[in-house]
Parts: C-alpha cells; structure tokens; sequence
C-alpha cells in the first residue's frame, strides 16, 4: 500500500508546507546573510504569507481530509485560514516601524510570526487532539518570544513571561481534558469522539471543560482572562495588535470546531459552559473597560468583550450560530488591525504614547484619521450601519433562533455598556480642546488603516460575498 | 408607476452633497462659504425632488407606492423602500424643514462648518431612510444611524454639559433600540422574513406578540420620549445647537410615533390592544406632569422641552386609541408639532444669537424693539397651545375625539393638558415679550434680519395654513390611516369573538 492511498496525500498541506520550509530558508538568510537582513526577512516574510493564502485558495474545494483524518481542509478552515493570513500578513507590515528601530534589529521576529501562522494553520485544520495541541503549542510558544521581544524592556519581557506561565498552565490543563477525553472514549480524532460520545458521563464532561478551559484561555475569555491587560499592554504595540488578530481567529476556529464536531452529541453541556463564558466575556468587557485610561489596556478589555459575543454564535451549536461566529471574527479582525493602525500612528516628536488623554482633539488636527478611527470605535461598539453591527446581528440571529434570550438580552445590554467607552475615546478625539500634532503617519499604516476603515464603513452596501462564503464555510461543519 | 428610484434619490441625495463637501477642501472663509452654499442646495433639491413624490403619490391608494426592491444582505433580507400615507408626510417634513436648520446655522456656527454641514446631511439621509425603510433590518439600520451625526452634533458644537447631553442622548437611545433588535430578530425566525409588509399580514403568536410589543415599546418610548424615560431630550435640547434642537424636537422625535404606527399597531394588534391602558396612563402622566414641570422651567428651550414631550403624550394616546380619528389625529400632530416646535427652536435661537443666553429671566419687553419677532413667536406660542385657527389645534382636538370614543377618563384628563400648555406658554410669551424693556443688556437689540424671517415665515404661513385647512395633510394619510385601523379593529374584534365563543 502506497504512502498516498493510504491517506496520507500531501497536497492539502501544501500551503503548511511552503509555509514551513519558507520560513526555514528565511531563518537560513537571516542568519547567514551579511549585513542587516531585517527588512528584507520582513518583505519576504510579507510575500511568503500572500504566496501560502493563494496556493490555499487554489486547493481544489470540497472537504479533504489527510494523516488519517487528523488534518482536515473545508471551507471552514479555508475561510478562517486566509484570515488568519491576513490577520498576520498585516501585522508584519504594521511592524515595519518598529523593526526598522536600529536599537533592536531581529530579523527572527518576522522568523517567529511565520511559524506562530504555521501552528495557527495546523490548528484551524487540526482533526484531532494531536493536531490540536500540536498546532496550539508552535501558535502559542512563537508567541511568547515575539511578546518578550522588546529585550530591554522590562514590561515587554514581563509580558512574555507572563503570557508564557499562564500559557504552559493552560497547555496543561487542554492536555488534561485531552487525555481525559481519550481515556473514555477511547480515541483522540474528532470524529472518533463525536460517535463515541452520545451521552454526558462524567468522565467525558470533566475531560470538556478541562479541554474548553484550555481554548478560552487562548481566547482570553473570562474567567482566563487575567493575562490579556498586562500583555495588551506590556508586549510591543505591533505584537498586541498580533495578539488581538490571528491568533484569536485561530483559536476560536478551533473551539467552534472541537464544540461542534466533536460534540455534537452533548450540545447542552457544552452550551451551558459556552454560554456562562459567553456572558462574563461581555459583562467583564465592558464594565472592566471603563476605568482603564492606556488604549491598549483598553483594546485587551474590549477583545475579551468581543470574544463574549463571538461566543453568543457558538452557544446556539447550530450551523447559522457557525456563520454568526465566522462573520463575527471576520469584522473582528478588521475592525482590531484598523485600530491598531490608529494607535501605530500615535506619536508626537518620534515619542509613542498610549494614554487616551492624548488623543485629545484629534479631530481637529487630523480630521481624517480620526474620522476613521471614530467609525471603527462606533463600529466596535456595533452602532449600525457599520461593519461591526453586522457582526452582533448575525451571532444574535443565531442565539434568538436557539431561543437563548436571556443570554441575547444580557449580550445587547452589555453592548450599550461597552458603547460607553468608545464613545468615551470619541469624546476625547472630537470634544476636547486639541493637543499639539502628531507626527506624520507612516505609509503602510495609512494602507492598513485605509482598507480596514474602508471595509468597516462601507461593509453595509455590499455584505453579500463575505456572508455567502461565511455560510457555506459553516456548513461544512454539520 | 415610476421608472426611476425616486426615494432612493431623496434618501441619497444629500450623501452627495456631503461628498461634494468633502472633496472641497480646506478651512478658509471660501470655504466655509462654500460648504453652507453645496448643503443648503443639496437640501433644496432633495426637498424638491421629494415634493415630486406629492406630485405622483395616490392617497386614494393605501399601500405602499414608489416601492423599489433590490438583494442586499441574504435573500430574505432585502433593500426594500416605499411610503404610504402614513410615512409620506414625514418625508416630506424632513427634507422641507432642513434647508430651514441650514439657514439657521447660516451664521451662528462658525467653528467646523463643514464637518457641521456634512454630519446634517448625513442625518438627513438617515431620517429620510427610518421613514422609507421597508425592511425591519434596513429601517434599524437607518434609525439607529441617525445617533452618530446627533451624537457629535451635540457634542461638538454644542453648549456648556454638551458631554453629558450628548452622552445620555446616545446611550439612553441605544439601550432602547438593542431590545428592539432582538426582537427583529425573533419576528425574522417567526416569519422567515423582515419585509415590513409581508410582516403586516402575518400573524404573530400572542405571547411573542407581547414580548415584541414591548421590546418595540422599549426603543419607541424612549425615542418619542414618553414618560417616564423623557430625561434625555430636555437635556439634548438644551445642550444642542439651535438646529439641532430643531431636528431633534420636528423629526428625530416623530421616529418614535411613526414606529408605533408602522409597527407596533398592525403588527402586533392584541400587544397594542391589551397595553392601550398603559400608554393612555403613561401619556395622561406626560401630559399633566411634564406640563407642570414645564411651568417650572427658568430656560427657554427647556420649557419647549417639556411641552414637547406632553405633545407627544396627545399623540400616544391618540394612535393607541386605535380609532380613525385618533390615529389621524396622531399623525397630524406630528407633523403639526415637527413644524411648530421646530420654529419654536428656531425662535428661541434668533434670541440666543443675540444675547448668548437662554434664561428666561434674561429678557422682557422685546416687544418694543422687536415687534416682528413679537408676532412670528406669538403665532407659534398659540400654536403650541393648540389655539384654533392654527395647526396644533386640529391634531390635539383629533387625538382628543378618537381616545374620547375609548376611553371617557384618559380623554378627560389629557384635555386638561390644553388649558396646562396655555398656562406655560403665555407665562413665557408674557415674561419675554411684555412688559417694559428695563434691561440694559436687551437696549439695543435688533429685530429680525431678512435670513431669519426667511426661515420663519414660511413655517408661520404652513401653521395658519394647516390650522385652516388641514385637508392636504388628512387627505394624505387617509387611505392608508383607514386600512391600519380596519386591519387592527378586525384583529382585536376576532380575538373577543373567539373569547366569547368559549
């Protein structure tokens, strides 16, 4: 028997691996190439991400299924994998500044945030526990180097070093219900465990909430939480603006997909554990976001926020709750990288600031971005006809078909209590008496800013595409 | 009937005078000139182009005319726009009263004219799309994207606690309006669609019916404002620049009424029918409290405040009276109070450009140096007061007839309201109008310049016109006023006959 029929083709994991060996061969320039190689690592990196999302796009359609069903490609993990791309693709050219620093020249970290995008890839694909964790593990330990890696920062290596801690507990706590899972049902493939598991024993429920557990800490959904502010705001502004983006898509990509396929046959455990986390994301996102006064502590409280709503769309377990969660993070992503492309550009005199007092009267001396700004606030906030009211529409949909009231009527509360504080940011950006000017923003934040706000503004005249393809990537799951 | 998208145009129009404006850069004076010139211009064309819709309207046709139809967010989901007798007026009331709020913000908004111009045009869009939407989910988007261009409308040319008023506006009109949301939501699984007429004609369950009632109620009441959720609008007033108060108490108010007309009514007719007693309480309160409250007032815009939202009490009560006569009477009204207060406003800032303030202590005796504006606020005062002979009068005294035939004590107690509003309004026309002119600061103030009666005259003809001749509007809405009333009385009637049967 041939290595091919025995399920083990490789052409579904062409993209991983072009992916994989690129970043090899970048690692091998990087370090042996005389002179400064970061900016070339970068803008290769930038063409290696755009090259792996074509050849994903050009796989033949349909589900394929390789290594024995422990790697999975459908429109599902198409759709998530391409935004994962995208999500990363940005977040490169958002660091172009902050690598072009000649304190800290690491041609690793677009090295890192390659490999950080393989794992996330694995992950979103991953048909099994193996694969799972596999996945999560590359995802999450090029994470915490890139979170450190502001080396002379003590707030940036705190950063990493905390998201590492609270990270290893958290891989410990997924292989728990890992193994827990395996032990009673006797195999670790999704497949395997949705027709093995047909009834709530203990043991199977243990084994979910210790898995769950692990997946909402890299969601940073409450309770496991606590690591995102002091991340957010330790690790560099480009590496949060990572955080807040892809490695989210990925991780709630496989939580709607572990939930729904491998438990479909418990669906009110699961559900009811989905929808407590549901309701305190989006409660502690909102309350917990008033006080804060650095942006990046508040992009943290409202990403936790956020996570809550996407989650809305999972707790319904159905095929329109999918697509809800898919449009969800969809928006989510744009809407995040626009900010960030915001909060990049805040400098006067060469000098970062963070604080949102210091956005004060932007309106006035630069209209323009703080007009785009705005509308991503407001759409954050899900004030129609904005991107992000779309977003809330679709999981809400979801949640009220599934006749999951209480919980949609404490998810729109708790929207109007989040809509507080970004209106609090637009106060300050429109309403206060402006501060000196910022520096000039830079060309590729101006494009990333540029396509996002675009995206977000104008989302409401042509929906279609994005939800067409969001619906059939759900339908792929059931 | 037509072959070209005549409401798309009126809806989309003045978008287009926003991105003219904003292609014509700069800050200078030319500039802002410019801005004032393309926004008054965009207003007048859309305001002409949608007289066309008068033009062409069938009021012997209750249905919806103009109807355009194209995909937009799924299948089920589309872009759906129409108008019938009932949201015509209000149309029509947008676009005729906003080259009045451009005119007014002529001089007295010199910081940001463009942003300023541009956000009221953008609104304007906004309002004219909530009346023309025929699809739930189009018309929430369009309701609810009016709060962005108010919200920095007041918070940004705005008065002293423009913070606080832009706030509260904000947010109180959001935690209505979420509610609202879901339960569209819950009407689109029940029914497979959001088309606001297919829904018309569907049946709802009771006890969803109840639910999204309320949830409807929840966004309406604070919108209109009803009592008790009403804190919002005397503050947004209050803080806001004169056109936008006029905006606010014409249009943006009148929101609420017609969601009730257009959905609470035919949709959900037994909800309607089993919580008229609460709206006839609540609308009796608005209208004898807030009147008193209103007699309390030391700030010109405030009182107008208050006795808005006791207006908006008659009109509460008059469409969940649920008779021709009352329905009518309610829309009547609206359009009635969206001309009336809004020249109100319009008066209150022609003072305030001079004097910079607002209390109601600060004036007296204008009379011997402005006898114009005397007579133009006098027109409007009676009005307010719904004297005969102007057009407040036809809508209270409706409302009135169509609850008296309902309910004996809610009509009882609300007309108390008239003799109230005569009470507040003349102790506020004698305060600033009569008596001698003893204040120093008032001595050398101008009567009103030729930009100014330009705004007010035509909205004082309109008063008198109506009051007189209330035909063109009643006529309007008849048809359309009829088939909702019939629709809602054979809904209640088939439900009391399927009680007696058992």
């Amino acid at each position: 028997m041939s290595f091919e029929s025995a399920g083990y083709q490789l052409l579904p994991v062409l993209p991983e691996l072009v992916l994989a060996v690129g970043a090899m061969v970048l690692l091998m320039i990087g370090a042996f190439r005389v002179g400064q190689t970061t900016r070339l690592v970068t803008g290769l990196s930038v063409c290696l991400l755009v090259v792996t999302g074509v050849l994903e796009l050009l796989l033949p359609s349909g589900k394929v299924t390789t290594f024995g069903g422990s790697f999975i490609v459908d429109d599902f993990a198409r759709f998530l994998k391409i935004l994962a791309l995208i999500g990363s693709t940005a977040t490169l050219v958002l660091s172009i500044e902050y690598l072009a620093d000649s304190s800290r020249r690491i041609f690793e970290y677009s090295i890192l945030v390659l490999l950080s995008t393989l794992g996330m890839m694995v992950l979103i694909s991953a048909g099994d526990l193996i694969m799972l964790y596999l996945g999560l593990e590359l995802m999450s330990l090029a994470l915490y180097v890139v979170a450190a890696s502001n080396r002379d920062n003590a707030k940036s290596t705190e950063a990493g070093l905390k998201y590492f801690v609270l990270g290893a507990l958290s891989s410990g706590m997924l292989l728990y219900g890992a193994s827990l899972i395996y032990g009673f049902t006797g195999t670790v493939g999704f497949a395997g465990v949705a027709a093995a598991v047909k009834t709530g024993s203990v043991g199977i429920v243990f084994g979910l909430v210790f898995l769950l557990a692990g997946l909402c800490f890299k969601i940073s959904a409450v309770p496991f939480h606590m690591w995102t502010p002091d991340v957010y705001e330790g690790a560099p502004t480009p590496v949060t603006a990572f955080f807040a983006s892809a490695p989210k898509v990925a991780a709630l990509a496989v939580f709607t997909r572990v939930a729904l396929t491998a438990f479909p046959g418990i669906i009110p455990q699961w559900q009811q554990i989905v929808v407590f986390v549901a309701i305190a994301s989006m409660a502690l996102g909102s309350f917990a976001a008033i006080g804060q006064k650095n942006i990046k502590r508040l992009m943290a409280y409202s990403s936790i926020g956020h996570m809550g709503f996407a989650l809305v769309g999972l707790a319904a377990g159905t095929a329109e709750g999918a697509q809800g969660v898919l449009v969800y993070i969809a928006i989510y992503v744009a809407m995040t990288l626009g900010s960030f492309a915001v909060i990049l550009t805040m400098k006067r005199n060469g000098q970062h600031f963070e604080n949102i007092s210091d956005f004060a009267g932007l309106s006035r001396t630069n209209p323009l971005l703080a007009f785009f700004f705005a509308m991503l606030l407001f759409s954050l906030a899900g004030v129609p006809p904005l991107a992000g009211f779309f977003a809330k529409f679709y999981v809400f949909v979801a949640a009220i078909k599934a006749g999951l009231f209480t919980l949609s009527v404490v998810g729109v509360l708790t929207s109007v209590v989040g809509a507080y504080y970004y209106l609090l940011i637009v106060k300050v950006m429109y309403f206060d008496e402006p501060l000196p000017q910022v520096d000039p923003m830079r060309m590729e934040l101006r494009t990333v800013l540029a396509v996002a706000g675009l995206f977000n503004i104008f989302f409401f005249v042509y929906p279609g595409p994005l939800v067409s393809v969001a619906t059939s990537a759900a339908k792929s799951l059931f | 009937m037509t072959t070209w998208p005549i409401l798309s145009v009126v809806t989309f129009l003045p978008v287009v005078g926003a991105f003219l404006m904003y292609i014509s850069r700069g800050d200078d004076e030319a500039a802002r000139r410019n801005s004032r010139w393309i926004a008054l211009w965009s207003t007048l064309i859309t305001f002409a182009v949608s007289l066309m819709l008068v033009w062409r309207f069938d009021p012997s046709q209750p249905d919806f005319q103009f109807v355009e139809k194209a995909p937009w967010l799924a299948n089920t989901i589309v872009y759906h726009m129409g108008v019938d007798g009932i949201s015509l007026p209000f149309v029509i009331l947008t676009t005729a009263l906003m080259p009045f709020c451009i005119i007014a913000s002529w001089k007295s908004v010199t910081m940001r004219v463009r942003e300023y111009m541009m956000a009221f045009l953008l609104l304007e869009t906004l309002m004219v799309g909530t009346f023309c939407a025929l699809d739930l989910v189009l018309f929430y988007l369009f309701f609810e994207g009016g709060l962005i261009p108010m919200f920095l409308i007041i918070g940004v040319w705005g008065g002293p606690r423009r913070v606080y008023a832009s706030f509260k506006f904000f947010l109180y009109t959001l935690l209505g309006s979420v509610l609202m949301l879901l339960a569209i939501m819950a009407l689109y699984w029940n029914a497979g669609t959001t088309d606001i007429p297919t829904l018309m004609h569907t049946a709802v369950p009771r006890s969803l019916q109840t639910w999204a009632w309320l949830a409807f109620f929840a966004s309406f009441a604070v919108k209109l404002p009803m009592w008790p959720v009403h804190t919002w609008l005397p503050d947004a007033h209050v803080e806001a620049p004169t056109a936008g108060s006029v905006i606010l108490a014409a249009i943006l108010l009148k929101m609420g009424g017609y969601g009730f007309l257009r959905f609470s009514l035919p949709m959900f007719p037994l909800a309607s029918h089993d919580f008229a007693p609460l709206i006839f309480s609540l609308s009796v309160i608005a209208i004898i409290y807030t009147s008193l409250v209103a007699l309390m007032q030391e700030d010109i815009k405030k009182l107008i405040a208050y006795s808005s939202v006791a207006h908006m009490g008659f009109v509460t009560m008059g469409i969940f009276a649920g008779t021709t006569q009352g329905v009518a009477g309610g829309v009547f009204q609206m359009v009635s109070h969206g001309i009336v207060s809004g020249a109100l406003f319009l008066c209150v800032g022609i003072v305030y450009d001079r004097m910079h303030t607002r209390e109601i202590s600060a004036y007296g005796g204008l009379v011997n140096r402005m006898p114009l504006y005397a007579l133009v606020f006098m027109v409007f005062t009676m009005a307010n007061v719904g004297l005969p002979g102007t057009s407040g009068f036809v809508g209270e005294f409706m409302t009135l007839i169509g609850t008296f035939k309902v309910s004996i004590p809610t009509a009882t107690f609300a007309t108390t309201g008239v003799i109230l509003s005569a009470a507040y309004a003349l102790w506020l026309y004698r305060k600033v109008i009569f008596g001698a002119l003893v204040k120093p600061s008032l001595a050398s103030i101008k009567d009103l310049t030729f930009r100014e009666s330009l705004t007010l005259m035509p909205l004082m003809a309109l008063t008198l016109l109506f009051g007189f001749y209330p035909k063109p509007v009643l006529d309007m809405s008849a048809a359309s006023v009829q088939q909702l009333v019939n629709n809602y009385n054979t809904a209640v009637s088939a439900v009391k006959a399927a009680a007696l049967l058992q």
